[in-house]
């Protein structure tokens, strides 16, 4: 068999102005996320929309997806060692370098909207091992640490035989991250909207969905940047796997609700959620189903959308309809009131039996958009100075 | 039924000299004690795993409408409010309660409910959230980040973020920006032999819906109340062994 082609890879070749620029614009996102951090730990957190009742807000949503979201960012790399796939080895590189950055990304909303961020070396040194999240502490920097190894073993040839066993333990550790990340939720015994299993599997079909939109979203902009031919058959079988991930989503939400309306417990949150949750239940049809659910699948699943652009629009659409859905998980799940005392209305100074009022505040949003400027910064200044992209192949020279 | 037992019996107890040595026994009525005080402890004594503080709510003698013991919250710990009834801190709080089928009402206090199991310590990251050898659930105000998990985790909607500046704070009882807190059983007044603010006021107030005391003495007013009369445990589905226990709901 002839050996085939030794893959060639470039770095980031937009010209130094375009460069700048774009560090430029991220970096003042950055910047304006940050402000808006110190905004909200110096005046203490009654600045935003979080309350003693909605105690995790935007901050939250953005920094969740962007963390599902770098799990599944993997799926490429994984599919090419893990499973064999070829055709997706040329993208393993960018496929890691994404996965890392969105994670430090979220991370870094997650770190700055606590109460005490001052005391994250608390955190990285205190730990109780029965909370689900000092696991994901350890998750996630675990994460980081073996996809920067597994970057290293794809960009050092020496290494690369190891790169597969590599390859396997970063899927496995990812599936076991969003199982945490989900469990975060799952675990949660007090509250209707949360207190169940499938918010594990939940998590990683959402990190399979959202990983893979946003690979295809920052590959095929990153590809088209340095005029390499982005419209190859990768794409066309992510478009489809996306679909596929997105359909998944949609499955364990309709068994999610289905468990919901069957046990009259759950019957207020799920009502809350598909009739009497005012923005909530909007936010859910028309964000989670409609713009996250049935247009990409409709633009993912039928040949007559397989063009680079609607492949693009129906990744957006994919992660818009991300956002959709954690902010039904997490705001929804905490605007419906527990019940302390089923049968019974509650009444009291602090909003026992009454739906919890929570609207986004800017500073919120600034802090969970900085989190995105920081992993497209990290993603272009890393594309900038080491070859992660694929070139397309050499032509081949006329045999002598 | 046995209210009547106890006021006819004269009980008093000997305590220990060095622990209770000039403690008052609170008496409030004859052989009806609020606390045994046989059990508080010096302050650099750890607290006694024999001890489990608890209380006794009964429901029947709480009056709606009356917010004495929120009050006395309120001003023990210096919980003054910023008028952002959305933000703002609340230790304890009065819950009305109406059965949707009949109509019955009741008013309740509700706060941490000190549970033997508690959630608010499975999930916190840090190990900030805590039981107490004595079962008191506290927050290390020093090690506690913010990140608000717990209060996600309580299902009794005890836990309260400080969500701006604090000023004239009270030396016992310390907070800070950016962290979560809760009624401690008035830990600083237990560990005095004093009965918790809430208690005191309560009996002040001649309702006495409220006793204090270690549920592991056998003799003790509380444990006696609740070996004698119904209670339930609020959430007692979840299995969390709580230290509060509410009579007549």
């Amino acid at each position: 068999m002839m050996e085939a082609a030794r893959q060639r890879y470039r770095t980031l070749e937009i010209d130094a102005g375009k460069y700048w620029l774009t560090l430029a614009v991220l970096g003042a996102a950055i910047g304006v996320g940050l402000l808006a951090a110190y905004y909200m730990e110096h005046h203490g957190h009654w600045v935003t929309g979080m309350s003693n009742q909605i105690v995790w807000g935007m901050p939250h949503v953005f920094a969740i997806l962007l963390i599902v979201a770098a799990s599944g960012a993997l799926n490429v790399a994984s599919m090419g060692s893990v499973f064999g796939e070829a055709r997706y080895k040329p993208l393993s590189r960018i496929s890691g370098l994404i996965a890392v950055a969105l994670l430090v990304g979220g991370l870094l909303v997650l770190v700055l909207d606590l109460g005490r961020p001052d005391r994250l070396i608390v955190a990285m040194t205190t730990y109780n091992f029965k909370s689900i999240f000092a696991w994901n502490i350890f998750l996630y920097t675990g994460f980081v640490v073996i996809a920067v190894v597994y970057l290293w073993m794809l960009f050092e040839p020496r290494m690369g035989r190891f790169s597969s066993r590599v390859g396997i333990l970063a899927f496995v550790w990812r599936i076991v991250l969003t199982t945490g990340t989900g469990s975060i939720f799952g675990f949660l015994v007090a509250r209707n909207a949360y207190d169940a299993a499938i918010m594990a599997p939940l998590f990683v079909a959402m990190s399979l969905s959202l990983g893979t939109a946003l690979f295809m979203l920052i590959t095929c902009a990153v590809l088209r940047m340095n005029n390499e031919d982005v419209a190859g058959e990768w794409l066309l079988r992510l478009r489809r796997l996306n679909g596929i991930f997105v359909a998944v989503v949609l499955y364990f939400t309709i068994v999610q609700i289905a468990a919901g309306m069957y046990v009259a417990e759950h019957g207020e949150i799920v009502r809350f959620i598909l009739s009497d949750g005012g923005a909530t239940t909007g936010i859910f049809w028309i964000g989670q189903i409609m713009i996250g659910t049935v247009l990409p699948m409709i633009l993912f699943f039928h040949t007559r959308w397989a063009e680079m652009r609607w492949i693009m629009t129906a990744a957006m659409l994919v992660v818009i309809g991300g956002v959709a859905h954690l902010y039904v998980i997490i705001i929804g799940g905490q605007a419906v009131p527990m019940e302390l005392f089923p049968g019974k209305t509650e009444l009291s100074s602090f909003y026992d039996g009454v739906v919890a009022g929570y609207t986004p505040s800017v500073p919120e949003l600034l802090l969970g958009l900085g989190g995105i400027a920081v992993s497209l910064f990290l993603i272009v200044v890393a594309l900038r100075v080491l070859p992660f992209l694929p070139a397309a192949p050499a032509p081949q020279k006329p045999p002598r | 039924m046995s209210d009547n037992q106890d006021k006819g019996r004269e009980d008093r107890r000997t305590f220990f000299a060095q622990v209770s040595a000039g403690a008052a026994l609170l008496a409030l009525a004859p052989g009806f004690r609020l606390i045994d005080l046989a059990v508080g402890k010096n302050d650099d004594e750890p607290a006694s795993p024999d001890v489990r503080w608890g209380m006794f709510v009964d429901t029947t003698r709480c009056a709606e409408g009356c917010t004495d013991c929120v009050d006395a919250c309120n001003t023990e710990h210096g919980l003054h409010g910023f008028d952002r009834p959305q933000t703002d801190a609340q230790w304890i709080r009065k819950l009305d309660l109406e059965d949707d089928q009949t109509g019955q009402t009741w008013s309740l206090p509700m706060m941490c409910q000190h549970c033997e199991s508690p959630p608010c310590v499975d999930v916190c990251p840090t190990g900030a959230s805590f039981v107490r050898d004595d079962g008191i659930v506290l927050v290390d105000k020093h090690t506690c980040i913010g990140c608000r998990y717990c209060m996600m985790a309580c299902p009794y909607k005890a836990r309260s973020f400080i969500h701006e500046d604090l000023t004239d704070q009270r030396p016992h009882s310390p907070r800070g920006k950016g962290t979560v807190e809760s009624c401690n059983f008035c830990v600083h007044r237990v560990d005095g032999n004093r009965l918790p603010a809430c208690v005191e006021a309560c009996s002040d107030a001649g309702h006495k819906a409220l006793v204090f005391g270690d549920l592991n003495d056998a003799e003790s007013t509380v444990s006696k109340r609740l070996s004698t009369m119904q209670t339930t445990q609020v959430r007692d589905d979840l299995g969390l062994n709580t230290a509060v226990r509410y009579h007549g709901v």
